[in-house]
């Protein structure tokens, strides 16, 4: 308990000085956001200086940078100018998306990836290995949205069997009444069997796409730890005593080898939340993604930097998790 | 005699990427019930392999090329791999060097040794504990409700070697083979442990396979010696017999090798030339008969060496014994 504690108080100075350098980093990306919304010819250099004193952007930096810092501390996003809308009320909306996305695929590429490692450390060499292999090579060499397109292509256009790649739900169906703003589980709650198949059709097409980027470094990962666990003297022990072979391989083997393999899936994870920017734009996914992609075209500094801060704080709590997770596995890290 | 254990004619080869190396070679050996039996070698002379052989904990790279081991009269080898498991652990247990790494380090020590009783006896839940108890009192643990509780790396490495004691004899198997285990511990708590080992097995007839390379140490604890050389067994009898009249010229020079058994230091002899290489095809039917002052045209003749009866309960694989 105490050790999450001081983990979330050394988190505070961590996301202190993502707000400098977000900070810092927008106000350094060429060009000039007065000048890309005032892109209209007939506006005069006066209209483009009204529009800069609008955006607070003639401040001098360091005042910007207080009026910024006073904002977020009152939980003050800012507003995107190029939809008018409010950041906080944008990520809102925009967040449950992704999330949701990203764990139904973290999910299941976790649910592929565990038994298929384990089955090839028990087997190396074996055409189960060689198919570990063939699989998590093709997930870390083809590009998350090549395969979003190929499945597409595979299942929407040639067989049919998918829904259209346009979004969480189709236009004409109702969303269900929110309470956690992942559909699937609102659509569960509220009792309404269509809407969740609809939105689960939605999902499983990008969520695959998605796992099988993720399916490469989780296999590779289980493989290793496991064949190094099962070349333990204590699982020699184990045999020895007699073990049943189901004790040695979950109870002795897996669990040791889950350490390394808790990080990874730690780090997997928060990757694939930031970046499956692509897998949004190939399925119309409305996310934070796809959201922070045309706020950097479009030098719409507030949900840019609002995205990055967000990502950071992500990265912090899956990092705590691991840890937590890991502490709970291993005894040693507990201290 | 009537062997607990009876190792026949063992042949185990490795594959390697350079060939098969054969590491034991028409190995015989008997122990008997409750008896303590010392098998001695340099590094590499086998004593491991014949032991992991016995437990059927082989690597997979190893081949059973020949031979039988018999377990009360049953062959381990035909035994079916169910039973096999059942057999490890409950008839004959093992403990290891190492014996930190030889835990696993993320598991009780309590609830490692209540595995090994839940898989072969199957008490009821409520029992297991108690055994659990039982078998850490037995090795010598303090407060055994407490320490069931800890995890490998709060304890010491003698600890950990007491906690593996308790793990191989919970069921109370026939056979306990101890393979170097004092090996990493330090000198006062290596005679604490064989020690133990010794008075756990007088007390429940457990017969003990003591693998070492310490002869002054084998000597002074085991009824039987077995002198291991490059994968053969050169000469078993009783421990005061190999130590008072040894016959094989690699006894012999073991002995004059081994500081608290010569009589000065001046009289430490060493072991001229090292262990052939078990690679080569062309070994001779004698493996000691390159490094043996008692070398004769005899002794490279082809055909096996077995061991023979030098004299009752002394048995010899020698073709010009002193």
């Amino acid at each position: 308990m105490s050790m999450v504690l001081r983990r979330l108080l050394t988190a505070i100075p961590t996301l202190f000085g993502v707000v400098v350098v977000t900070f810092l980093l927008t106000r350094v990306l060429p060009g000039d956001p007065a000048v890309f919304f005032a892109s209209n010819p007939s506006m005069s250099a006066a209209d483009i200086a009204a529009v800069r004193e609008h955006l607070g952007l003639d401040l001098p930096l360091r005042d910007q940078f207080l009026v910024y810092l006073g904002n977020l501390m009152h939980g003050d996003l800012g507003r995107s100018v190029a939809t008018g809308q409010s950041v906080a009320a944008e990520f809102a909306r925009r967040l449950p998306a992704s999330a949701e996305l990203t764990v139904a695929a973290f999910a299941l590429a976790v649910a592929i990836a565990l038994p298929l490692g384990v089955a090839a450390a028990l087997r190396p060499g074996s055409p189960v290995d060689h198919a570990a292999r063939l699989i998590a090579t093709l997930g870390a060499s083809l590009p998350s949205f090549v395969t979003g397109l190929l499945l597409i292509f595979a299942f929407y256009v040639f067989a049919g069997i998918a829904p259209e790649p346009a979004g969480r739900l189709a236009p004409f169906m109702v969303e269900p009444e929110r309470v956690t703003g992942f559909l699937t589980l609102d659509a569960l709650l509220a009792g309404e069997r269509a809407t969740f198949a609809a939105a689960l059709r939605q999902l499983a097409l990008p969520a695959a796409a998605m796992a099988l980027f993720a399916l490469a470094p989780l296999t590779r990962m289980t493989r290793a730890a496991m064949i190094a666990t099962l070349g333990a003297d204590f699982i020699r022990t184990a045999r020895a005593a007699g073990l049943s072979r189901r004790t040695i391989i979950v109870t002795y083997a897996l669990r040791n080898a889950m350490v390394p393999v808790a990080t990874t899936m730690g780090m997997t994870f928060s990757y694939m939340l930031g970046a499956n920017v692509l897998i949004e734009r190939v399925f119309s996914w409305p996310g934070i993604g796809a959201f922070a992609i045309d706020s950097l075209i479009n030098l719409d500094y507030a949900p840019l930097q609002a995205f990055m801060l967000v990502m950071a704080a992500v990265f912090i709590t899956v990092n705590l998790a691991t840890d937590l997770v890991t502490a709970l596995i291993d005894p040693r890290a507990a201290r | 005699m009537n062997a607990l254990l009876s190792v026949r004619g063992l042949g185990v080869d490795f594959e390697t990427g350079d060939g098969p190396v054969h590491v034991l070679e028409n190995v015989s050996l008997d122990i008997a019930p409750g008896e303590i039996t010392g098998i001695i070698g340099e590094s590499g002379s086998g004593k491991s392999v014949m032991a992991f052989a016995v437990m059927g904990i082989l690597d997979p790279a190893a081949r059973i090329t020949g031979g039988d081991i018999l377990f009360r009269g049953e062959s381990l080898l035909a035994m079916d791999p169910r039973r096999r498991d059942g057999w490890r652990g409950r008839e004959a247990a093992i403990i290891f060097q190492n014996p930190r790494a030889a835990l696993n380090p993320i598991r009780r020590v309590g609830d490692q040794i209540g595995d090994v009783i839940a898989r072969h006896d199957r008490p009821p839940a409520h029992a297991l504990r108690g055994r659990v108890e039982d078998a850490l009192r037995r090795v010598g643990i303090p407060d055994p409700a407490r320490r069931a509780r800890a995890w490998p790396f709060e304890l010491s490495g003698g600890q950990c070697q007491r906690i593996s004691i308790a793990m191989a004899l919970a069921c109370r198997p026939g056979l306990l083979i101890a393979d170097e285990p004092t090996t990493g511990l330090d000198v006062t708590t290596q005679a604490a442990i064989i020690a133990l080992i010794r008075a756990l097995a007088r007390e429940n007839g457990t017969a003990v396979a003591l693998i070492t390379h310490d002869l002054a140490l084998a000597a002074a604890t085991c009824d039987r010696l077995a002198i291991m050389h490059a994968g053969h067994v050169v000469e078993t009898a009783p421990a005061p017999t190999i130590l008072a009249a040894p016959r094989h010229p690699y006894t012999r020079a073991l002995l004059a090798s081994a500081p608290a058994l010569a009589g000065s230091i001046n009289e430490l002899q060493p072991i001229p030339g090292r262990l052939p290489d078990l690679r080569r095809a062309d070994l001779p039917p004698c493996r000691f008969a390159e490094r043996c002052p008692r070398r004769i045209a005899r002794c490279d003749a082809p055909g096996p060496l077995g061991l023979h009866e030098a004299a009752p309960r002394h048995l010899l694989a020698c073709r010009n014994p002193p």
